[in-house]
């Protein structure tokens, strides 16, 4: 059997055991949505006292916000590992995954996957093309290929940071916060990266590259030319982290060695 | 009430012997205060105040806005809900002790452990990271104490209100994750309800949860002079007793309709 059947049976699967829990499923996105919303009213109320923000306009942050959606939502679909090393390792499920006949990271993907994150994207897609009206911006025919390209290589960032640091459970299986804390740190990617320091700015573009997610690709969109190198990037970083991830992922495979019994 | 004082120094020592899973907890504020700081600052630019608050102001109000929220923050809502999941409220109610007095003395040695080991390091480590400013008055201090005090108070009350929907609702996590990033917004946490348009200034005026964060952090930064101080004080003194009449009034009712299931 395929990968790709495979994962259409999990989905078809996961979506019934959602939807026999309707109330609880809605709720959930309702409470999604409040938190999306907290967030852009913090964008609007700040922009009642100021009109530009390090050269970015209100709209062009709400662009931002809204690209940042689509990744983050794919991301959160599909990559809900933050408690891997709690849930795998310690209590040794991953025997369990390495005896499957596919890949044991898209095992672990099939069976985590939470697909109501996806309304995050369509959040996210309204919130963009809300702001791209009120900014008159102009699209040329092939821009949705540029989108989801760069949507899916912000994923892409975002599932190989936190890949990397699941994998860190292979060689310890003690507790840490890192997972959390790794959380906070991806919503500094929500704001223009020029807003931060030099230290800060170089961490988010090429160790922990949380502005590929928001900023760089959508200066692409806003026609912000000075940082067009960095949304040419976005793809390669994307693919560079996530190979080094699944890299770690498959040598920490090998070091495993079973909890329990 | 010595056996409330009790529950607070077993809650206190229940914390204290795990106190390294706290350690992580002050990076993840001062990561947050971080983030905002910085926004703050290209918000303010060259603009020497907002809002009659000025960016060192600023500063100080978030920092001290999010360490005062490890003391007032608690998770019992999510503990009742538990309870009366697993029908262990059952047993809860037939031991000598009001349930929900006893959850609140829980919360209040929970924020004293945090205060001490959480928002106390946590303030020297932001104090060096960012341009915080500290008041010299001490009565200030006093005051500020006495406000996160009543900012404890309404917010577990809001907590318990919360929890005892589980009640009605069954399941209610939902509603504890919204309750959260309602209260993050409403209560001043990221944003000063000073720099709100004026309408829903207006609407906040008429909700308890400026209580939370907003009155306390701007009694510390100052920004608060000579009876406003006053002003803001009472409005939580008021806000935490009108909040005892939903609570006993749902917790009646509660009581009432209680069906527990094995147990």
């Amino acid at each position: 059997m395929s990968y790709v059947s495979i994962f259409f049976q999990y989905a078809s699967q996961y979506l019934k055991t959602r939807l026999t829990y309707r109330a609880d499923a809605l709720v959930e996105i309702i409470s999604d949505l409040l938190s999306q919303a907290v967030n852009l009213i913090f964008i609007l109320v700040v922009f009642g006292h100021t009109s530009l923000l390090s050269g970015w306009s209100r709209d062009e942050m709400i662009f931002i916000y809204g690209f940042f959606l689509v990744p983050f939502a794919l991301f959160g679909a599909f990559f809900n590992i933050w408690d891997f090393t709690d849930r795998y390792i310690v209590k040794g499920e991953m025997d369990r995954i390495l005896t499957r006949p596919i890949h044991s990271l898209f095992q672990i993907i099939l069976e985590r996957m939470e697909l109501e994150s996806l309304f995050g994207a369509v959040t996210g897609i309204v919130i963009m093309i809300v702001s791209a009206s009120q900014l008159h911006l102009t699209f040329h025919w092939y821009d949705l290929f540029v989108f989801l390209l760069l949507a899916f290589s912000g994923a892409m960032v975002y599932a190989g940071i936190f890949i990397s640091l699941a994998s860190i459970g292979f060689w310890s299986d003690s507790r840490t916060d890192i997972m959390p804390m790794m959380y906070n740190i991806g919503n500094y990617g929500r704001y223009p990266v020029n807003i931060y320091n030099k230290v800060i700015r170089w961490v988010l573009t090429w160790i922990l590259p949380f502005a590929f997610v928001g900023v760089y690709p959508s200066a692409y969109f806003l026609g912000k030319e000075e940082w067009y190198t960095y949304t040419y990037l976005t793809p390669v970083i994307g693919i560079v982290f996530f190979f080094i991830s699944l890299f770690l992922w498959n040598k920490g495979v090998t070091k495993y060695r079973g909890a329990g019994n | 009430m010595a056996k409330y004082i009790e529950m607070i120094r077993i809650r206190f020592l229940m914390m204290l012997a795990y106190r390294t899973n706290y350690y992580s907890g002050i990076l993840i504020y001062s990561i947050n205060i971080g983030a905002y700081y910085f926004l703050w600052s290209a918000i303010y630019g060259d603009k020497g105040s907002i809002q009659s608050l000025s960016i060192g102001q600023m500063t100080t109000y978030i920092a001290v806005a999010w360490m005062a929220r490890a003391f007032y923050f608690n998770n019992i809502d999510r503990e009742i809900a538990m309870e009366i999941k697993e029908g262990k409220v059952a047993i809860e109610m037939i031991r000598p002790y009001n349930y929900l007095t006893m959850k609140m003395m829980q919360g209040l040695g929970e924020g004293i452990f945090r205060i001490l080991f959480f928002s106390l390091p946590g303030m020297v480590i932001v104090y060096f990271l960012f341009p915080v400013s500290f008041s010299a008055h001490p009565l200030t201090w006093v005051y500020f104490l006495g406000s996160i005090l009543l900012s404890f108070m309404i917010n577990t009350q809001i907590n318990l209100l919360t929890g005892i929907a589980t009640f009605f609702l069954f399941n209610n996590a939902g509603l504890i994750r919204a309750k959260r990033v309602v209260i993050d917004l409403f209560s001043g946490l990221i944003l000063p309800i000073s720099f709100f348009p004026g309408w829903a200034q207006t609407v906040m005026d008429y909700l308890p949860f400026k209580g939370i964060s907003y009155i306390p952090s701007m009694i510390f930064t100052e920004g608060f002079q000579g009876v406003q101080i006053w002003n803001g004080l009472m409005n939580q003194a008021v806000w935490v007793i009108l909040l005892f009449l939903p609570i006993g009034m749902l917790w009646t009712l509660a009581k009432r309709q209680l069906i527990v299931q094995g147990g």
